[in-house]
C-alpha cells in the first residue's frame, strides 16, 4: 500500500516509490559520472565516452535478449557460454591459418554465418524445448545449457586459438564508420529493435502480461508457452549475435573468454531496474544499466585502484540493485 | 443510525472508529466512517461494490497507515504503523483476495509467520502439522497438512486461511467475503466456529454479499453507501429489503434473485459445444453435457464437485483422460487456451487473480483477449482504450479511467473487468465459473442482464456456479454435479431452490 500512503505530501513521495525501479538506476548513473568526472581528468572526454560504448556494446546485445527473457519471469544463465560457443563455430567454419591446428570446415563466408546462426538458434530451440515442453526451470535448464554450450567450444577448439572469420564479422568487429565503430551500431540497432517490439508490438505486450501473472494471461488465451520459448530463442540469438562480433572484436576466439558477460548481461538488465519477477522494466531500463556498468568499470580504471578491490566493489554495485529490484518489487506488491 | 451509541454500561468498546476517512490520490474511498465493534458480537458489514468495506476495515488492520480520524482499541486510541502493529493488538484479517501462499504446505499456511519453536529454536514441524490438522478439522477439514496449498481448491484454500486468523488469538477478527468459495455445509461449520469465538469475547466483523448469511449470524450490521456509514443496526431489526434499500439508497430493486425458475429448454436449438462422457481421471467422471446457441446451461454443485475442473477441460486447461469435447460436431483436441480462444472460446474463472494482471491498467486488462483484433502486429493503445471505455460504461464499472490500475478497484468491480474481457467480439460458447462472486445485488444484475443479452444474440453459454440463487436466476436448464458425475438434469418446468440443494 505504500505506493498509495503519500497522502497530504501531495502523492510525490508516491510518484517517487512507484518509480522507485526506474529512478534509483538513473541516479546511480549520475553520481558516478560526477563522481568519476571530479576524481580524474581523463575521465571525461569524448574519446573516453566512445570508449566506454564500445566496451559495453557486445554485452548490450547479449543484454537485449536477456531483458526479453527476464520480463517473462525467466532466467537465462547460458548466454554467455552461448556466445562463446557460436563465436567458435564462426571459427571451425571459416579457414583457420596453416599454424592454428583445430578441426573446421571451412565454407564461402555467408554460408559460414548463416550456419553459425543456426547454431544458435539450435541452442535456443534446445532451451526452449526444455523449460516449456518438459517443464524444466529455466534456472537448472540453461544451467545445462551452460555445460553444454561449453563443451561444444572444448570440442571445437581443444584447448587452441583460431584467428580467422568472414569478412563481414571482421568488419563488424574491428572497424568503425564516421568514427564510431561498427559494434557500437549494431548493439543501438538491437537495443532501438528491442525497445519497438516490446513496446510496440503485440508480442511485446504478451511478453510483459506474461511476466506479470502467468496464469492470468494463459486465461487469456495467450500462448504462453509460445511466448517463454520464443524468448529464449530471442535470447540465444542474441547471445550468438554477441559471439560472433566478439571473436572478431577480440581478434581472436578461444575457450572462456567469454566468462564476464553472463555476470555483466545480468547485472545490466537487473541494476537497470527490469523486475527479476518479470513484467516490469524494459530496455531502457537495460541502457541505463549498460552504462552505469561501463561507467563503473572504466571510471575505476581511469582513477588507479586495486584492480582486486575493483571486483569487490562491483559486487557490492550489484548488491545494492538487487536490494533495490526486490524492495521495488515489494512496494508494488503491497499496492 | 448512531453508530457512536455505546453499550451503556460505561465499558469501551473493543473497538471504535470515529470520522474515518481515507482517499487515494485524492479520491475519497471513505468519509467520515464511524464503526463500533463490541466484544462478544458479531458485526455484518454490507455495501455495494466500492462501498468501501474492505478499504474501512484495512485501516483497522494497518493495512493503510494514511487516513484521517480516530480509531480506538479498548477506548485507547491508536495508530498502527504497519500490519504487524495491528496484529500485535490483537487485530486479525482475512483479506477478501487469497493470500494464501500456493508453494508452502498447509501446516505452513495456517502458522503462517508465527512457526511455533523447538527448545532448539529450530521449527518444531510435528508440533506445526499436528496442529495443523486439528486446527483445520475444527472447520471440518480432512486433508493432510503437509500437502503443497497450491494443489488444493479455492474453497478449501479459503478455509486454511480462514483458520490461520481465527486460530491465532486475535480478539478482533475481520472476515472480508470468507464465504464465497465455501459450501453450504462449510458456511454451516464457519458459523458454528464464529459462535464458539464470539462466546470467548472476541469480537468478529463479517463482510458479505449473501445478505441472508448476515442476517443469520451478524448481532449488528452496519451499512455503507459511497463510501459512508449509512446506518449500524441490531441484526434483529433489519430485513433483508431494509438493507437493500439502504445499500442503494432507494426502494428495493424489482428482481430478487430466483428461489425458483421455470426452466426453458429447447431441443431444437443447435448444440455448439458438446462434453460426450468426459473424465479429467481424478474427479470427473463420464460427464456429457450439451451446450446450445442461445441457451445458458447452468451447471450447479458444491464446491469440489467437479465444476472447476470441468469448465477447465472445456477451455483446453486441463487435459481430458477419457471422453471427447465437441465444438460444433468436431472432436476437440486443445494443445493451448490459445487454441480454444482461436475456436471462439472463452472463459471467466472462479478466481479473480487468475485472470486478471493487478498492477497493469484497466484498459490493458481488457484488450488483452483481443489485440490481434485490433492489429496483428501492433498496438493500438487509443483503440484499447476506446474498447475499454464502452465496457466500462456498459458493466458500469466504478473507476477513475481507462488507466486506473486494477489493482486499485473494489473487488467486484474487478470481477466486472474479468467479464468485460470476453464481451467485444462475442465468443461462440462462454464458460463462466462462479460469474456473479463477490458482486452486490445491483452488480449481479448488472452481470445477469449482460449474461442474458449474450445469450439472447445467440452465445452458448455455460455457467457454473455453488450459488443456488445464480443458477435458478440464469439459466435454461440445469445439470447438477456431485462428486464429479452428473447427479440430476433438469431441462424443463418449474424447479425450485430446494430442488437444487437436496440433488446436489
Ligand atoms: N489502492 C487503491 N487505490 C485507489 N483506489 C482504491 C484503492 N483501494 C480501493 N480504492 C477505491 O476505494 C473505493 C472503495 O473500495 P473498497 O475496496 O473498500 O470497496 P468494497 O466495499 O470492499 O467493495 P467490494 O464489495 O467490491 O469488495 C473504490 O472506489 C475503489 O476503487
Ligand atoms: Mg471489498
Amino acid at each position: 500500500m505504500q505506493d498509495e500512503e503519500a497522502g497530504k505530501a501531495g502523492g510525490l513521495k508516491a510518484v517517487l516509490t512507484g518509480q522507485l525501479r526506474n529512478i534509483a538506476p538513473v541516479f546511480t548513473l549520475l553520481v558516478l559520472l560526477i563522481f568519476f568526472s571530479a576524481a580524474s581528468p581523463s575521465f571525461l572526454t569524448a574519446d573516453n565516452f566512445m570508449n566506454i560504448l564500445s566496451q559495453v556494446s557486445i554485452t548490450a546485445i547479449i543484454a537485449v535478449g536477456l531483458t526479453f527473457v527476464i520480463l517473462t519471469a525467466e532466467i537465462d544463465l547460458s548466454v554467455a557460454a552461448i556466445a562463446n560457443a557460436v563465436g567458435i563455430s564462426l571459427a571451425y567454419f571459416t579457414l583457420q591459418p596453416e599454424y592454428v591446428n583445430i578441426a573446421n570446415l571451412p565454407l564461402p563466408g555467408v554460408i559460414a554465418i548463416v550456419l553459425t546462426l543456426a547454431t544458435a538458434v539450435a541452442f535456443g530451440m534446445v532451451t526452449a524445448f526444455g523449460v516449456t515442453y518438459i517443464g524444466i526451470p529455466s534456472f537448472i535448464m540453461t544451467l545445462a545449457m551452460m555445460q553444454i554450450a561449453n563443451g561444444v567450444s572444448a570440442l571445437l577448439v581443444r584447448g587452441q586459438i583460431a584467428y580467422n572469420y568472414p569478412d563481414l564479422i571482421t568488419t563488424l568487429g574491428t572497424e568503425s564508420v564516421f568514427g564510431v565503430r561498427w559494434t557500437i551500431i549494431v548493439a543501438v540497432l538491437f537495443l532501438a529493435g528491442g525497445h519497438f517490439v516490446l513496446k510496440y508490438t503485440r508480442y511485446g505486450r504478451y511478453i510483459y502480461m506474461t511476466g506479470g501473472n502467468r496464469e492470468a494471461a494463459e486465461y487469456s488465451g495467450v500462448n504462453v508457452k509460445l511466448i517463454i520459448g520464443s524468448v529464449l530463442v530471442i535470447g540465444a540469438v542474441c547471445s550468438g549475435i554477441a559471439g560472433m562480433l566478439a571473436v572478431a572484436y577480440f581478434g581472436s576466439a578461444q575457450q572462456n573468454q567469454f566468462d564476464t558477460y553472463l555476470l555483466d548481461a545480468i547485472a545490466a538488465v537487473v541494476v537497470g531496474g527490469t523486475s527479476l519477477f518479470g513484467g516490469r522494466g524494459g530496455i531502457g531500463n537495460t541502457i541505463v544499466g549498460l552504462l552505469v556498468l561501463g561507467v563503473l568499470n572504466n571510471g575505476l580504471d581511469h582513477i588507479q585502484i586495486d584492480s582486486f578491490l575493483k571486483i569487490l566493489i562491483r559486487g557490492l554495485i550489484l548488491l545494492s540493485a538487487l536490494v533495490i529490484n526486490v524492495y521495488a518489487q515489494r512496494l508494488r506488491e503491497k499496492s | 443510525m448512531n453508530a457512536q451509541a455505546k453499550g451503556g454500561g460505561g465499558v469501551p468498546p473493543l473497538l471504535e472508529l470515529s470520522g474515518v476517512s481515507k482517499s487515494f490520490g485524492g479520491v475519497a474511498a471513505i468519509t467520515e466512517v464511524d464503526f463500533v465493534l463490541s466484544a462478544g458480537e458479531i458485526h455484518g458489514l454490507v455495501g455495494e461494490n466500492g462501498a468501501g468495506k474492505s478499504t474501512s476495515m484495512k485501516v483497522i488492520a494497518g493495512v493503510h497507515t494514511d487516513y484521517e480520524g480516530e480509531m480506538r482499541v479498548g477506548g485507547k486510541t491508536v495508530r498502527f504503523r504497519s500490519a504487524r502493529d495491528a496484529l500485535d493488538a490483537g487485530i486479525g484479517m482475512v483479506h477478501q483476495e487469497l493470500s494464501t501462499v500456493p508453494d508452502l504446505s498447509v501446516a505452513e499456511n495456517v502458522f503462517l509467520g508465527k512457526q511455533p519453536l523447538t527448545r532448539l529454536g529450530t521449527i518444531d514441524w510435528r508440533r506445526i502439522n499436528r496442529e495443523a490438522k486439528r486446527l483445520i478439522a475444527s472447520l471440518g477439514l480432512d486433508i493432510d497438512p503437509t500437502m503443497t496449498m497450491g494443489a488444493l481448491p479455492v474453497g478449501i484454500q479459503q478455509l486454511v486461511e480462514l483458520s490461520r486468523v481465527l486460530f491465532s488469538g486475535a480478539r478482533i477478527i475481520i472476515l472480508d467475503e470468507p464465504t464465497s468459495a465455501l459450501s453450504p455445509p462449510e458456511v454451516k461449520r464457519l458459523f458454528d466456529v464464529l459462535r464458539k469465538i464470539r462466546a470467548e469475547g472476541c469480537g468478529i466483523v463479517f463482510i458479505s454479499h449473501f445478505l441472508d448469511d448476515v442476517l443469520e449470524i451478524s448481532d449488528s450490521v452496519t451499512v455503507f453507501r459511497n463510501g459512508r456509514t449509512v446506518t449500524s443496526e441490531p441484526a434483529a431489526n433489519l430485513s433483508k429489503d431494509a438493507m437493500i434499500s439502504s445499500m442503494i439508497g432507494r426502494g428495493s430493486i424489482g428482481m430478487h434473485m430466483g428461489e425458483s425458475a421455470e426452466l426453458a429448454g429447447d431441443d431444437s436449438r443447435p448444440v455448439v459445444m458438446e462434453a460426450d462422457a468426459v473424465g479429467d481421471g481424478k474427479l470427473l467422471r463420464d460427464v456429457s453435457l450439451k451446450l446450445r446457441a442461445g441457451e445458458i446451461t447452468g451447471v450447479y454443485g458444491f464446491m469440489g464437485c467437479g465444476q472447476i475442473e470441468l469448465a477447465r477441460a472445456a477451455f483446453g486447461k486441463i487435459p481430458l483422460q477419457a471422453g471427447r469435447i465437441l465444438l460444433e460436431g468436431q472432436a476437440l483436441s486443445f494443445h493451448s487456451t490459445a487454441d480454444a480462444k482461436r475456436r471462439g472460446i472463452a472463459f471467466v474463472p472462479e478466481n479473480r487473480s487468475m485472470m486478471l494482471f493487478r498492477n497493469e491498467p484497466i484498459y490493458k486488462n481488457i484488450s488483452i483477449a483481443i489485440l490481434e483484433r485490433i492489429h496483428r502486429v501492433l498496438l493500438k493503445p487509443d483503440a484499447e482504450r476506446a474498447i475499454a471505455q464502452t465496457h466500462i460504461d456498459d458493466l458500469q464499472i466504478k473507476t477513475q479511467g481507462t488507466d486506473m490500475e486494477l489493482g486499485a478497484l473494489s473487488g467486484g468491480n474487478q470481477q466486472k473487468v474479468a467479464l468485460a474481457k470476453w464481451l467485444t467480439d462475442l465468443p461462440k460458447v462462454l464458460i463462466l465459473s462462479e460469474p456473479t462472486r463477490g458482486m452486490d445485488v445491483g452488480a449481479k444484475e448488472d452481470v445477469i442482464r449482460i449474461i442474458k443479452k449474450l445469450r439472447d444474440l445467440g452465445v452458448a453459454i455455460l455457467v457454473l456456479s455453488s450459488e443456488p440463487e445464480t443458477i435458478l436466476t440464469l439459466a435454461d436448464r440445469i445439470t447438477v454435479l456431485r462428486k464429479g458425475v452428473v447427479a440430476r438434469e433438469f431441462n424443463s418446468g418449474r424447479i425450485y431452490k430446494a430442488d437444487l440443494l437436496s440433488a446436489a
